[in-house]
């Protein structure tokens, strides 16, 4: 459902972007990129594990309308899930600013503003630094980097890193205050194409602190190891 | 007496007829834009077509010849042609919004008149969307009233073009996805142990860091790559060849068509002798091989001796390939083909030394070596500064680097085997005397700049769309310094009117250019005269950053009623004449020709600067808005 209302907002936007901005050649046109990666596996739990990651914009150089989605599947079920739509706002050569909203319908229906930046750092490292705030009033921060190396022209292998802090316990998420969890991973992929690259994705997951306490005291391991095949596809 | 009165008629008729530019010869020519299924790569792809072909038909034409070009498009979307390197009023530029011009909507056909005053190798091409990267483009040769002055045996146009298998919107949306989309040179990692093994890990590793702590890629030389380099619109198996006797002489017309493509072009075994660059005539020097920016035209002379086939190879600067052609003594021949040479990678050179010192319009030349001999002193006309000289706000010099690329550069290293002569800019010298050898009175800055994350490229920091244009007063006599803030090299042209590349040559000698490439980190002047009046577009040739924003406008003072409410025009052309009323003692009106202020504000008087073009104000004036201001 919600799914479906998240692909009307990118369609409307389509639509009502693309006419107003129509003749501006030089400098004014609208672009779009989306990327969409799609992959199964499972963890050193041995339970099968099924994610997509979505992540694009809609806009001229200046302003965008950005969606984000991800979630997880783990044995059929939907344990996380998240729909993102924010005014992206570029400020500087290699950064945006941005603002918005973030839907969560799993593990918590919940509902966050949305405060970041995105662009590329010093040394290649594509950065994502976003602060959310629920409306129950609970702040929490992610961050994420992720660099590339050319192992040819086509087979290229990406690091990626990922940590989330909490300014409070939430205990509806079962994280406490702090740095909740992080990942870190290795996605290596063949670019058939920019627009289609089968990739395996291994990544190891942690959980810090308090979070990772309440995570033992529930039976859980605070820590697994993914591994995924999947598909890349730009468009 | 009626008889009496219709024969004083008729003589009269005839006296104004042959007097008048009616009579000058009309060449009438039929353009159709359309899309169509062509074959160049073995893959059949929807792209454009004129008149059937990829290129167009060359259009041939004598100077004085009134042309009429009738251009129907057959397409779904609009479209437009311009005739680069034209002198010619803005509203038949063909740039869609500039002076007027609607463009071609689908299914119209728009009439281009204007009358020839030129002649040279030129191209046309279209100015909407990226319809360019598609095969609309094609070559215009005009002949000068009198038969070349070099005569040759052979004539043939050698238009290159970059040939791609997706449509040219196609790649302008993937180059913003990604400004690496079509970049499949990027560094790997067994290029950083390469790099470990030859130079050690600390020189390999601070290196990378460098190009890392600037987030760019010393293997960016080309944007775009996976193009067939097309010759005359055959690919390199396809051969386009060009017929000779031993011992004949070849004009070859070299037309850089490309989108993208800067080639580096050779005949090996032939020397070439450069007699004429961007269609305008240059003194003739021979070369091994020249640099040849989008958009830019030379003509070479060659005069093979020996019955045997000699390859024509044009390679990109990126070497991906090669454009292809073949001369030789019958059909079905080819030559040897030369080995692809290896892409030099972009230097710290290439980032220019005024990348640390912004606001520091002069930071580039002052930093580099002068070389005073080359520059000639008596040659800058003495006579003409002393004429300008009350100029208030004129500028010194030019930009002091007279040929293409910084010292130390990758991007000018051709990787050309030792002894052999690449054609440089300081090396062409106008073949007549230059008209307006005036001092600049003022000196507009243009910075080129680019983001390559985000595939944005500006002119003073701006795309076109958020800046204003660069107004000229009729008649005034301008610099423009080019400063190249990044790592590319970008062709840059003017519409309308020819710019003077300060190269070092006297001001008498300086070469007319349409397009002056602009190497990365360097910086290069020109000098215009501003003697045409309208709207031009004035941007980067490379079509993709066209697109993306890297263009402006020059307005030269439109003189008619719906620009210049007359009360305003009078007063300030009063207040030029009192501004140059001290040379009129000077003036030498037997060299006036009234007769020739007629059609050639670009054929100026040279030993009165500034007054001529006072007259010729005035004579513009007549002709566009119909004041009679007689002089």
């Amino acid at each position: 459902m919600l799914i479906k209302k998240f692909m009307l907002v990118a369609l409307c936007a389509t639509i009502l972007a693309t006419p107003a901005f129509a003749g501006e050649e030089h400098g004014g046109a609208v672009y779009h990129t989306f990327r969409l990666e799609t992959g199964m596996g499972g963890t050193d739990d041995s339970a099968g594990i099924a994610d997509w990651d979505f992540d694009g914009w809609i806009g001229t150089d200046e302003n965008k309308l950005w969606l984000k989605s991800e979630g997880e599947r783990e044995n059929g079920v939907t344990n996380q899930a998240e729909f993102w739509a924010m005014y992206s706002r570029n400020i500087n050569t290699f950064w945006d600013a941005q603002i918005g909203i973030r839907h969560d319908t799993q593990s918590d229906a919940l509902t966050y503003g949305v405060i970041g930046f995105e662009g590329l750092a010093p040394y290649f490292f594509e950065t994502a630094v976003h602060l959310f705030v629920s409306e129950d009033g609970d702040v929490h921060a992610r961050i994420r980097q992720e660099n590339e190396f050319l192992i040819t022209q086509k087979l290229i292998t990406q690091p990626y890193m990922e940590a989330n802090l909490f300014a409070q316990d939430v205990l509806e998420l079962e994280v406490g205050a702090g740095l909740s969890s992080a990942e870190l991973g290795l996605q290596t992929r063949y670019e058939f194409t920019r627009g289609f690259a089968p990739y395996v994705d291994l990544k190891y997951e942690r959980k810090f602190g308090k979070t990772s306490s309440i995570a033992k005291s529930n039976g859980e391991d605070n820590d697994t190891v993914v591994g995924t095949v999947g598909v890349k596809w730009v468009f | 007496m009626i008889k009496h009165a219709a024969k004083m008629l008729a003589i009269v008729g005839l006296i104004l007829g042959f007097s008048t530019p009616a009579l000058s010869r009309v060449q009438e020519y039929s353009l159709v834009i359309d899309k169509e299924i062509v074959n160049i790569t073995g893959k059949p792809l929807k792209r454009i077509t004129i008149n059937g072909a990829i290129p167009g038909p060359t259009l041939k034409f004598t100077d004085g010849d009134e042309a009429v070009i009738h251009v129907t498009n057959n397409m779904k979307e609009d479209s437009s042609v311009h005739w680069h390197g034209l002198l010619l009023p803005g509203a038949m530029d063909g740039v869609p919004n500039f002076n007027d011009f609607p463009g071609i909507k689908s299914g119209e056909t728009f009439t281009y008149r204007f009358k020839i005053r030129q002649d040279g190798t030129y191209w046309y091409h279209a100015h909407s969307m990226a319809q360019e990267q598609d095969g609309h483009y094609g070559s215009m040769i005009i002949h000068p009233q009198n038969g070349d002055a070099i005569k040759t045996n052979r004539d043939y146009v050698v238009l290159l073009s970059d040939f791609h298998e997706d449509e040219g919107n196609t790649i302008m949306s993937n180059l913003k996805k990604s400004s690496e989309y079509y970049v499949y040179v990027r560094r790997t990692l067994g290029d950083f142990f390469s790099s470990v093994q030859e130079d050690g890990f600390g020189k390999a590793w601070k290196n990378a860091k460098m190009w890392g702590a600037m987030r760019m890629l010393p293997t960016d030389l080309a944007d775009i790559s996976n193009y067939t380099f097309l010759v005359n619109g055959k690919t390199p198996d396809q051969n386009w060849t060009g017929l000779f006797k031993p011992g004949e002489k070849i004009r070859l017309r070299f037309i850089n068509a490309s989108a993208m493509s800067f080639y580096d072009v050779r005949i090996p075994g032939l020397k070439m002798t450069v007699v004429a660059a961007d269609g305008q005539p240059i003194e003739p020097v021979t070369v091994d091989e020249f640099r040849f920016g989008v958009a830019e035209t030379y003509d070479v002379i060659v005069a093979p001796e020996e019955d045997k086939a000699y390859t024509i190879a044009a390679e990109p600067i990126d070497r991906t390939g090669f454009a292809l052609a073949t001369l030789a003594p019958r059909e079905g021949m080819r030559g040897k083909i030369p080995e692809q040479r290896s892409m030099s990678l972009l230097t710290m050179a290439d980032m220019g030394t005024h990348h640390n010192m912004s606001g520091m319009v002069h930071g580039a030349h002052s930093m580099r070596a002068m070389d005073h001999s080359k520059m000639n002193h008596t040659g800058h006309n003495m006579d003409s500064m002393n004429h300008t000289s009350h100029t208030t706000n004129t500028t010194g010099s030019p930009a002091k680097d007279f040929v293409t690329g910084v010292p130390g550069s990758g991007w000018a290293n051709a990787n050309m085997p030792a002894g052999q002569k690449a054609l440089s800019y300081e090396d062409l010298r106008y073949a007549g005397i230059q008209k307006d050898q005036r001092m600049p009175e003022h000196e507009i800055t243009v910075r080129l700049g680019g983001n390559m994350e985000r595939y944005i490229w500006t002119l003073n920091g701006k795309k076109y769309e958020d800046s204003g244009p660069i107004n000229l007063n009729y008649g005034e006599r301008v610099r423009l310094t080019f400063i190249n803030d990044t790592m590319m090299a970008h062709p840059m042209h003017l519409h309308g009117m020819f710019v003077q590349l300060e190269n070092g040559q006297p001001m008498s000698k300086l070469p007319n250019k349409h397009t002056v490439i602009v190497a990365p980190g360097d910086t290069y002047s020109v000098l215009l005269t501003a003697d045409e009046a309208g709207e031009w577009a004035f941007h980067c040739h490379l079509l993709y950053h066209m697109m993306a924003g890297m263009m402006n406008k020059v307005v030269v003072a439109r003189l008619d009623d719906t620009q210049v409410p007359v009360q305003s025009y009078f007063p300030r052309e009063q207040k030029m004449m009192d501004h140059h009323k001290h040379q009129m003692k000077n003036m030498d009106h037997s060299k006036m020709d009234h007769a020739q202020m007629h059609h050639g504000n670009h054929d100026m008087n040279s030993d009165m600067p500034a007054m001529e073009r006072s007259a010729h104000t005035t004579q513009q004036q007549d002709r566009a808005g119909g004041y009679n201001h007689a002089h």
